[in-house]
This record gives C-alpha cells, sequence and structure tokens, in this order.
C-alpha cells in the first residue's frame, strides 16, 4: 500500500467518506472509486453492479468490489435511476486500479437531486480526512 | 501411548521452558471450579489386538459380510470398486493433507479436484462443477436456496414427489427457518412427475425434478424446462445414481440451470450411508452464486501452470454472514476417488458398466414378474424399478438376508403409504444373471 | 544448526489427464454381460461422456506422481493453527474398511445394521462423557455442518417458545464460519470485542446481551488459543436473558479430561472428528461435526436419532420437535468409525494425556519463539498461539513470506492472516503427536528465516524455492476463471 502523498487525487471530482467519487457531466452523475479506495483493496477481481434502470437512494449498497481476499461494499453518493454501468469491468476490472477516474468508471446515474452531492468532499478535504 | 512421543525427560526440559513445574500447572489459566474432577469415564485404552477383535465383532453384527447380494439402491448403490482406487486414495499424500490453502504444497490435491471438476462438468453436461459437497440432499438443498435467493417476488419452491424422500426432508430444514415454504409437485400413475399439475403452480422461484426419479423411472426433462422457461425461474435437477449418465442423456442437455447429485457410485463404499460425495454443478451464469469450493488454473511466477482455490471471496471466511453457504470442509477425498474412478473406467468402461446396469435391471424385472411379482409402471428406467410383490414376501424377504446375505429389494411404504407392498429394487453389475435366477426361484 | 528435513528431489511432471488419454485404452475389464441386451429408447440415450482412456497404469502413474506434490501430516510436521493435524492412526483406516461396516447399506433395516447402530450409539456415549453433555447427535457432515444444525436448533427452541429472536452476539475470535452458520437461520451476528487481555469481558456481554438476542457463539478456547476464563459468568449473562450459549468445539484438543463445556454454562457445541478425534482431513473432508446439546435441547436434534432398549438398538424418528433431517442417511459412518477406533486405543487416560501435552507443546513453542517473533499477547496458552510479524515490518517481511519460506524448510506453514485481531497472524498449533526434536527442528527453521529476513529478505521474497511450482497468480485465477479443462 502507498503512503497518501504518493496517491493521485483528482480536482474535477468529490469525494465521499466512503471513497467514492462523483463527477458532474452536463445532467448526470458519474461514479467510481478514489485512488486511495483502489489502493487499499489491492488488485481488484470483480466488480459487481446493479443493472441499467435501478433506482437508488443516496448512501444505498451501489454493488461490491472484489480483491482475492476481500469483499468492500460500495455506496452511491447520489439518489437516481443508473443509466449506464461500465461493462468494460466485466472483462477487465484490473480498470479499477489502472484508471480509477478514467476507464475504471462504475456507474452513470440520472440524479433526482443534484444538490445532494453538495455535502461531498473536494480534494482539500479529502485529503484532509485521509491524513486525520 | 503410541501416538504420544513425549518421554518423561522430553516433559520436563519442556516444562522448564515453559516455565512450569508440572503438566496440570498448564492449565492454571482455567478457573478451578470449571475444572472436572476426576477422570473421564471411558474404557481404559485397547491394543491393537484388542481393537481389532472389538471391531470385527461389531462389524459381524452387521449383515454385509461374504456372499453379500445388494438389490436395493434408493440413494446408496453396490457397485464394483477395482483394486487401483483404494490402493491410490489411501496414499498419505492425500489422506493426510488439509485444505489446499499453501498451494505450492498441495497440487496434487488441487490439479486432482480440478480434474474432477472436469470430469462432473463433462459427465453432467454443465460448465461448471464444485469441488463437492457433502452430499446430494445437502447440495440440492443449496441449489434450492440459490434459486430461492435470486427470485425477489416468490418464497416456496416447487420439488418433485419422487425427489428421494430423504432429500425433501433435507431441503425442509435448509430452507424454513428463513421462511421459504416446498410445495411438492405431485406424481401420476406411470410413476413421473405430473407437468400438468407444476403448470398450475404460481408464486414459485424454482423447479426441482429428479431423474431417474426415486421409483427409478426416468423423466422427461425437457417438459419441466419448458414450464421454468415460461415462468422465468431456475430449472434444478437431482439424481442419485451418477453411473446413469453413462447411458442417459446429460442434465445439462436438457437445459438445467442447476443440477445437484450423489456421487457414491462413482468408486465410494456405501459405508452405511456415509460418507459419500455430494454433486453440485451449474451454468456459466450461476458461477458467482454456487457455494462451496472452487479450483481454478493459472501460472505461478515462472510462468508455468498450477492449480488454486479460487473465487473465494463466495465463501463464508472472506464474505461471513453475507456468504452464499457456510460450508467449509467438503467431501474432498471422497470427490479424488470419483476422479480416479473416472479416469479408471473411462469413456468406454463408463458406458459398458451402465449398459450392464441397465440389462441386469430389465433381466431382474421380467424375472421378478415371473416369479408373481407385479410391475408397479410401464415406464422406462435405468436401473432401479417398483414392483408389487405377492403375499408372503416381507418374511421370505428377512429369511434371505438371514440365511444367504441377500438383501431383496426396499419396501418404500414408509416413505409412500399408499404404495402398500411395493418395494425397489436395482440390479448392478455386480449381480449375475445366476444371482438373479436365484432370487427369482426363493421368493416364488 | 539442526538439519532441517526440506530437500529438492526428483519431481515428476505430469500433464493432466485428458493429455494422456489414447483412444481405445481402457483401465478396467468388466465381466462379459451375461444378460441379453436391452435397447433403451433412442430418444433417452446419450453419448458416453467424453473421459479421458487410460491403461491402468496411466492411472497409477498420474495419481502416484500427483500426490507426489503434496504435503500431509505423513510427510512433516503440520503445525496449522485451529485445524489440529495430528498423526491420524493407520489401524483406524483398517477398521473403517471392514466389510460389514464398509459394505453395509444404510437401508438394510436396524435389525441387520446391530454393529453400526451399536458402534454409533457407544460413540455417542463417549462424546457425552468428553463433553459432559446428555445427548449427541452424529449426523452433521463437517464442523460447519455442526454448526448449522447447532444453530436450527437454537432457532427451533425460540420458535417453539413461541417468541423468535432476530440477533445473535460473536466474538471477534469466533472461527469464520461462524457468522455464515448463524445467517443461514435468519440470525443477524452481532460483532463483540475481546478484552486487553484477549478474552471476553462479561460487562461487555451484559451491555449488548437483551430480549431480541438468540445467544453467543463462542469458541472456546478461543482462536487466540486462550482460554475464555469468564465463560461461566458470560452463560449467566446469557442466560438471565432467556439466551442460549452456542460453544464451537473445533479446540476441544486442548481440553479433553480437563474442562467439560457441558458443565460450564454451554448449552450446544459442536466437535470436529477429523481435528480433535484424529480422523484424516482428507485434502478437504469428508469430516463430521458431532453436536451435543443439554437436557431442554434435546428434543430438537435432527432425526434420526438412536436408542438402545434391552440389547438391541434402533432408529426412531418420532421426535415432534425435531429440527428433521439434515443429511441423506446418518451422516458420514466411515469417519465416525475411525473416530471410535482412536477414542477406544486412547483410553481415558490416553485423551487427556493428548490434552496436556498438546498444550505443553505450544508452550513450549510460544516461550521459545517470543524473542523471534512478536506475540501480541504473552500469557500462558492453550494448545495453540498466535504470533506476528512486527518485528520484520522493517525489513518489509510479511507473514505470508515466512510461511512460503519454511516449505523450503521442510514444514507446512501455520495458519496465517487468521485470526483477525492480530495483525499478520502467524498462528501455530502443534498438537501433541509432535515430538519434542520434531518441535526443535520447527523452532530452529523459523528463528533461521527470521535470520534470513534480516540478512537476504529478497530470499523470502522469492520464497518457496524448492517446490514443485513457485508462488501462483491468484489474482490472474480470479479475474479469469478457468475452472474446467
Amino acid at each position: 500500500m502507498k503512503e497518501i502523498n504518493e496517491l493521485n487525487f483528482s480536482d474535477d471530482v468529490k469525494y465521499s467518506k466512503s471513497h467514492e467519487w462523483a463527477k458532474i457531466s452536463r445532467d448526470i452523475v458519474i461514479v467510481g472509486l478514489s485512488d486511495y479506495a483502489q489502493d487499499q483493496l489491492g488488485e481488484v477481481v470483480f466488480v459487481e453492479l446493479p443493472q441499467n434502470g435501478d433506482t437508488l437512494f443516496k448512501g444505498d449498497e451501489l454493488g461490491n468490489v472484489e480483491s482475492v481476499k476481500a469483499v468492500s461494499e460500495i455506496y452511491i453518493p447520489v439518489s437516481g435511476e443508473i443509466l449506464e454501468i461500465n461493462e468494460g469491468l466485466e472483462d477487465a476490472p484490473e480498470l479499477v486500479n489502472e484508471s480509477c477516474y478514467e476507464n475504471g468508471w462504475l456507474v452513470k446515474v440520472k440524479p433526482d437531486d443534484i444538490s445532494e452531492l453538495d455535502d461531498l468532499m473536494n480534494k482539500a478535504e479529502y485529503l484532509k480526512m485521509l491524513k486525520g | 501411548m503410541r501416538y504420544l512421543p513425549h518421554t518423561k525427560e522430553d516433559i520436563e526440559s519442556m516444562l522448564k521452558v515453559a516455565g512450569q513445574s508440572c503438566l496440570d500447572d498448564l492449565f492454571n489459566s482455567i478457573p478451578d471450579d470449571l475444572k472436572i474432577t476426576g477422570s473421564l469415564d471411558i474404557p481404559e485404552s485397547l491394543s491393537e489386538w484388542e481393537l481389532n477383535d472389538h471391531m470385527e465383532e461389531l462389524a459381524s453384527l452387521n449383515i454385509a459380510c461374504k456372499n453379500y447380494k445388494c438389490f436395493m439402491g434408493a440413494g446408496s448403490y453396490d457397485h464394483y470398486i477395482p483394486a487401483v482406487i483404494p490402493y491410490l486414495i489411501s496414499r498419505s499424500e492425500f489422506m493426510t493433507a488439509y485444505t489446499p490453502y499453501q498451494p505450492e504444497v498441495s497440487q496434487g490435491t488441487l490439479q486432482g479436484i480440478y480434474e474432477f471438476q472436469t470430469m462432473v462438468t463433462e459427465l453432467l453436461g454443465m460448465d461448471i462443477a464444485t469441488a463437492s459437497h457433502y452430499d446430494c440432499g445437502t447440495a440440492l438443498a443449496e441449489a434450492c436456496l440459490i434459486a430461492l435467493r435470486q427470485n425477489k417476488k416468490a418464497n416456496k419452491i416447487a420439488v418433485s414427489a419422487l425427489t428421494h424422500p430423504s432429500h425433501r426432508q433435507i431441503i425442509h430444514t435448509y430452507i424454513s427457518p428463513s421462511g421459504y415454504e416446498i410445495v411438492e409437485i405431485p406424481y401420476t400413475k406411470e410413476g413421473l412427475t405430473d407437468v400438468k399439475a407444476l403448470e398450475a403452480m404460481d408464486d414459485i422461484a424454482g423447479i426441482s425434478v429428479q431423474s431417474p426419479n426415486f421409483l427409478g423411472n426416468i423423466e422427461d426433462l425437457s417438459a419441466f424446462k419448458a414450464v421454468a422457461d415460461a415462468k422465468k425461474i431456475l430449472f434444478i435437477t437431482s439424481f442419485t445414481e451418477s453411473l446413469a449418465f453413462g447411458l442417459l442423456k446429460n442434465p445439462g442437455s436438457f437445459g438445467a440451470d442447476l443440477v445437484a447429485g450423489e456421487g457414491q457410485s462413482l468408486g465410494i463404499a456405501k459405508s452405511f450411508g456415509g460418507p459419500g460425495l455430494g454433486l453440485l454443478a451449474g451454468t456459466k451464469k450461476q458461477m458467482r452464486n454456487l457455494p462451496g469450493r472452487l479450483i481454478g488454473k493459472t501460472k505461478d511466477a515462472n510462468g508455468d501452470d498450477g492449480f488454486v482455490l479460487t473465487l473465494a471471496t463466495r465463501e463464508q471466511h472472506i464474505r461471513r454472514e453475507k456468504a452464499s453457504s457456510n460450508i467449509c470442509s467438503n467431501n474432498g477425498l471422497n470427490a479424488m476417488t470419483a476422479a480416479v474412478y473416472l479416469a479408471t473406467v473411462g469413456k468406454i468402461g463408463i458406458r459398458e458398466i451402465a449398459r450392464q446396469n441397465h440389462d441386469k435391471a430389465i433381466y431382474l424385472k421380467k424375472s421378478l414378474e415371473m416369479a408373481g411379482f407385479e410391475s408397479a409402471f410401464d415406464t422406462p428406467f435405468f436401473n432401479e424399478f417398483l414392483m408389487k410383490a405377492p403375499e408372503g414376501f416381507e418374511q421370505k424377504r428377512s429369511a434371505l438376508i438371514n440365511d444367504k446375505c441377500t438383501f431383496a429389494g426396499i419396501c418404500i411404504d414408509k416413505f409412500y403409504p399408499e404404495l402398500k407392498h411395493h418395494y425397489l429394487f436395482c440390479a448392478t453389475e455386480t449381480i449375475s444373471k445366476k444371482d438373479i435366477d436365484q432370487l427369482a426361484k426363493e421368493v416364488k | 544448526m539442526i538439519q532441517q528435513p526440506g530437500t529438492s528431489g526428483l519431481i515428476f511432471n505430469e500433464p493432466l489427464l485428458w493429455d494422456k488419454s489414447r483412444n481405445g485404452r481402457c483401465a478396467i475389464s468388466l465381466p462379459k454381460s451375461d444378460v441379453e441386451r436391452d435397447l433403451l429408447d433412442e430418444n433417452l440415450t446419450g453419448d458416453s461422456p467424453d473421459l479421458p482412456q487410460l491403461s491402468e497404469l496411466d492411472v497409477v502413474r498420474h495419481y502416484t506422481r500427483l500426490s507426489q506434490w503434496n504435503f500431509g501430516v505423513d510427510s512433516g510436521m503440520y503445525p496449522l493453527g485451529s485445524c489440529t493435524m495430528k498423526y491420524n492412526p493407520k489401524t483406524n483406516e483398517v477398521q473403517a474398511s471392514r466389510q460389514g461396516f464398509a459394505s453395509a447399506h444404510p437401508l438394510s433395516g436396524d435389525e441387520f445394521s446391530q454393529g453400526a447402530l451399536k458402534l454409533m450409539y457407544n460413540l455417542e456415549q463417549s462424546l457425552c462423557q468428553i463433553t459432559g453433555f446428555p445427548a449427541v447427535t452424529l449426523q452433521p457432515a463437517a464442523g460447519a455442518h455442526g454448526e448449522l444444525t447447532g444453530m436450527l436448533i437454537i432457532h427451533a427452541y425460540f420458535a417453539k417458545k413461541g417468541k423468535q429472536r432476530s440477533k445473535i452476539i460473536i466474538p471477534d475470535t469466533a472461527h469464520g464460519t461462524n457468522p455464515a452458520s448463524a445467517a443461514l437461520c435468519g440470525y443477524i451476528p452481532v460483532n463483540v470485542k475481546s478484552g486487553p487481555m484477549g478474552i471476553l469481558e462479561p460487562e461487555t456481554i451484559a451491555a449488548i446481551m437483551d430480549e431480541d438476542t438468540a445467544g453467543i457463539m463462542i469458541t472456546n478456547p478461543n482462536t487466540l488459543g486462550l482460554f475464555e476464563a469468564n465463560i461461566k459468568k458470560i452463560a449467566e449473562i446469557v442466560h438471565s436473558k432467556g439466551g442460549l450459549v452456542y460453544g464451537d468445539g473445533a479446540n476441544m484438543n486442548a481440553i479433553m479430561g480437563i474442562v467439560k463445556p457441558g458443565e460450564i454454562g454451554v448449552d450446544v457445541l459442536h466437535l470436529n472428528l477429523h481435528k480433535t478425534f484424529s480422523t484424516p482431513h482428507g485434502g478437504g473432508g469428508p469430516g463430521s461435526g458431532p453436536v451435543a446439546v443439554n437436557k431442554v435441547l434435546e428434543p430438537f436434534l435432527p432425526i434420526p436419532r438412536i436408542v438402545k432398549e434391552l440389547d438391541t438398538y434402533k432408529f426412531i424418528t418420532d421426535c415432534p420437535d425435531t429440527i428433521g433431517k439434515i443429511h441423506t442417511f446418518y451422516g458420514h459412518f466411515g469417519i465416525m468409525v475411525r473416530a471410535y477406533a482412536y477414542i477406544l486405543s486412547m483410553g481415558a487416560k490416553g485423551l487427556t494425556d493428548a490434552s496436556k501435552l498438546a498444550v505443553l507443546n505450544a508452550n513450549y513453542i510460544k516461550e521459545s519463539l517470543k524473542g523471534t517473533l512478536n506475540l501480541p499477547y504473552d500469557r500462558p496458552c492453550m494448545h495453540e498461539c498466535v504470533f506476528n510479524d512486527e518485528f520484520q515490518a522493517k525489513n518489509h517481511i510479511t507473514t505470508v513470506d515466512m510461511a512460503k519460506r519454511l516449505l523450503d524448510y521442510g514444514f507446512h506453514p501455520p495458519t496465517i492472516y487468521f485470526p483477525l485481531v492480530v495483525h499478520g497472524a502467524f498462528m501455530v498449533e502443534p498438537t501433541e503427536t509432535e515430538s519434542k526434536e520434531d518441535i526443535d527442528q520447527f523452532i530452529d527453521a523459523v528463528k533461521a528465516i527470521a535470520g534470513e529476513a534480516e540478512e537476504d529478505p529478497e530470499k523470502l521474497k522469492k520464497a518457496p524455492l524448492l517446490t514443485k511450482v513457485t508462488r501462483l497468480d491468484e489474482v490472474a485465477a480470479a479475474r479469469k476463471p478457468c475452472l474446467r479443462g
């Protein structure tokens, strides 16, 4: 596992306490895992995601990420309908490790209320939380 | 005691290192009022000679001695076990190893079970087979739980009334604490599961049908698959006689989603009903829902092929209360036994064994008919079939056991009270024509 | 320095079965059929399964070579914590293979199965005596199956009382199967932490035990190898709220003839015949997990049960409160024969001595290695002791590196990364059947490896070096599962 200063934190996303990130792109929200989260998990071997069209509430379990010897739950940082899941992860779950802010995104959501993202953290706040 | 290597001097010097003055002091962390006073009320130790005598005396109280003729099946079958099987399986490297948690020194078990998984998928026509379960009943209960968990709307599972009675009871034990229920699919006068009755059932999460069924008859699985598809629910099949698929179409060819079976016929002694071998197989789609261990192929650091336990995140030690099952130890050595058996009989042998089972059963049925038995059904079967016995048969049957060590069928009215005086007969490759002729003469 | 058993020998390569297959070979010679061939309806018959085609020697060499890639108790010391890898006596195998046992059909009828019934009855009586409970079922097929049975009994008990409960307390030192077993009965596990001494404190339990909690699942000795000295007090707290105490008896090897769980507040307990009672583990079973219960829970035991009337034995199924059946027949009878043979061979004194010597061996290792490896709970242990890799962390050497290096020295590694309460756990259970010389060799090997961790850490990272294969890519195995050939 890396030290926090070795990790990469994108400026244009917002972070949740449970280490998911959310990015607003036009009127949809893209959700993924932070570099800290993927580093803690180790090599990801499987990602379990909901189905297109499912509706979830903020804080609901979005799915699971598995490494060889651990399973971690992922939570959705905004309420809404799942528009698209990252199907590339089925064959290449390692994208979560290799490109957590780009190709390793998890789902795209049509948010019910975009203001729900207001209480997420920006990069500085997130770093502060990680450093405790 | 020959299993305890410590000399008096060893004990003294080890106690010194441990900082204790006597063995009893090692237990000082246990409060005195929790300790027993006195000793266990268990007999003094026996020498190996005395043990042999005692055990042979017990073993001989079971009627399963020389000239043993077994015309019984019902989930436990008398098949020939080639000498290579116990010989190879008793190799201590297989027998005295633990679960292969350290793959570098467990490749024997791992490759062996990988080959087992492969041969089971071949036998059943399925994509994936697990590394084993306890027996067919527990594997089938797990399969029913998979179907129930996947269906959020229904909480009942439809199970054929011609599924092994013990298996139906186990399913009930496993699923009822979670609030699930079994509905039984009745059977027809042909001795087959009533597909019409099934069609009318609503609010079910899956269908489970045994074939050949408990009364020996071969079910038309395609009809049940059609119902499962129409209802958009999982189709589970089960079986107790794995050698049937040396001859019959396999469950995969009928589109089964999950298959649970008993593998005792594959080189494993009857051993009063256990340990047998639970088989559980599924389609690729069910891979992550299957409970129990799976072995996968991979590479080592040098790029050489090797095998490991894989997809462990489904299991209890990682997913804990969210695991697909609590199973940990399975019936590994019996899976290895079945693998050696399947490799021994091979493609040619399994066909011939299966044919001989079927042929002898046909001959036995004809012989019994001539001896005054009445055929219960006119339905195709593999190596088991149901007969209505003539009056006075039960007394003759007991005498045959006592005098000739011959077990002529199983009375099934305790399982199906409506089938009074009906006996389930079985013939395998271990029975000769002469044995059958002799039996027919005795029961006439 | 003691000479270590690990060395490299001639190790054969061996392909997969189907790579050896040649059309037309068959390793079984069947008698010619003496009855007419029946032509079954073509719609019912399928193709013969495409199994490998081999000669008998092909089969024998294949499995002989495979076996040589395995490490077993007969190969060397196997100090796998919480698994009790003791010697598996050979006479047990002879007893289980007697024709009267091995050929017995489960539906022969009580009258013709008196030997099997008597053996099972006697084994039940012995296990009652060892555990201090009045009744036992032998039906569960493995330890986890025993746990499930025990939890089903608890579930049935509350159902009968008319008020089901929703939670169960599970300490952090419990076995991994415990939460999964409880969940199968619909109970929500409530995790509790052990105290600073590595054992449960009564106050912790008192604070969370309520009338919606079915009870507690407690492993004693726990997975830190420590005796839960407050068990009686904890049981009183649980009982006072109407709850039940489930005992995980996987670690019974520490306390035979010393403590009877049935007498110290435990209500239901499972045993592992393949641990404490010497039956071989077989590379993953078959095991056997009998469950012992007190008088109140006896009516809920699975059916059939065995009763003795005068000098005959019979199965009974007429038990209205039973949880039902949990095995197609009566459980793993073949394993019961072995365990029974073990108990008779050991006798009362032998069993008690076994526990004493198992505890002696563990304490000897704990004291001998505590300067070499970090010992998070430095207290007298029972049959196992738990170290970790804290001393080696400065060289970036972890528990797994030391475990893999032990393979090169000719030892099976201890249980690693369990229990979860100890970070980087290295859990050693030597069992009573290891001699002082073998244990000294093990201690010496661990010390040598700790030395290598200082001087040549890279060597440990690459270990094992002498095994058939090196470290395997488990990530690739899980990402792209290849589960059949």
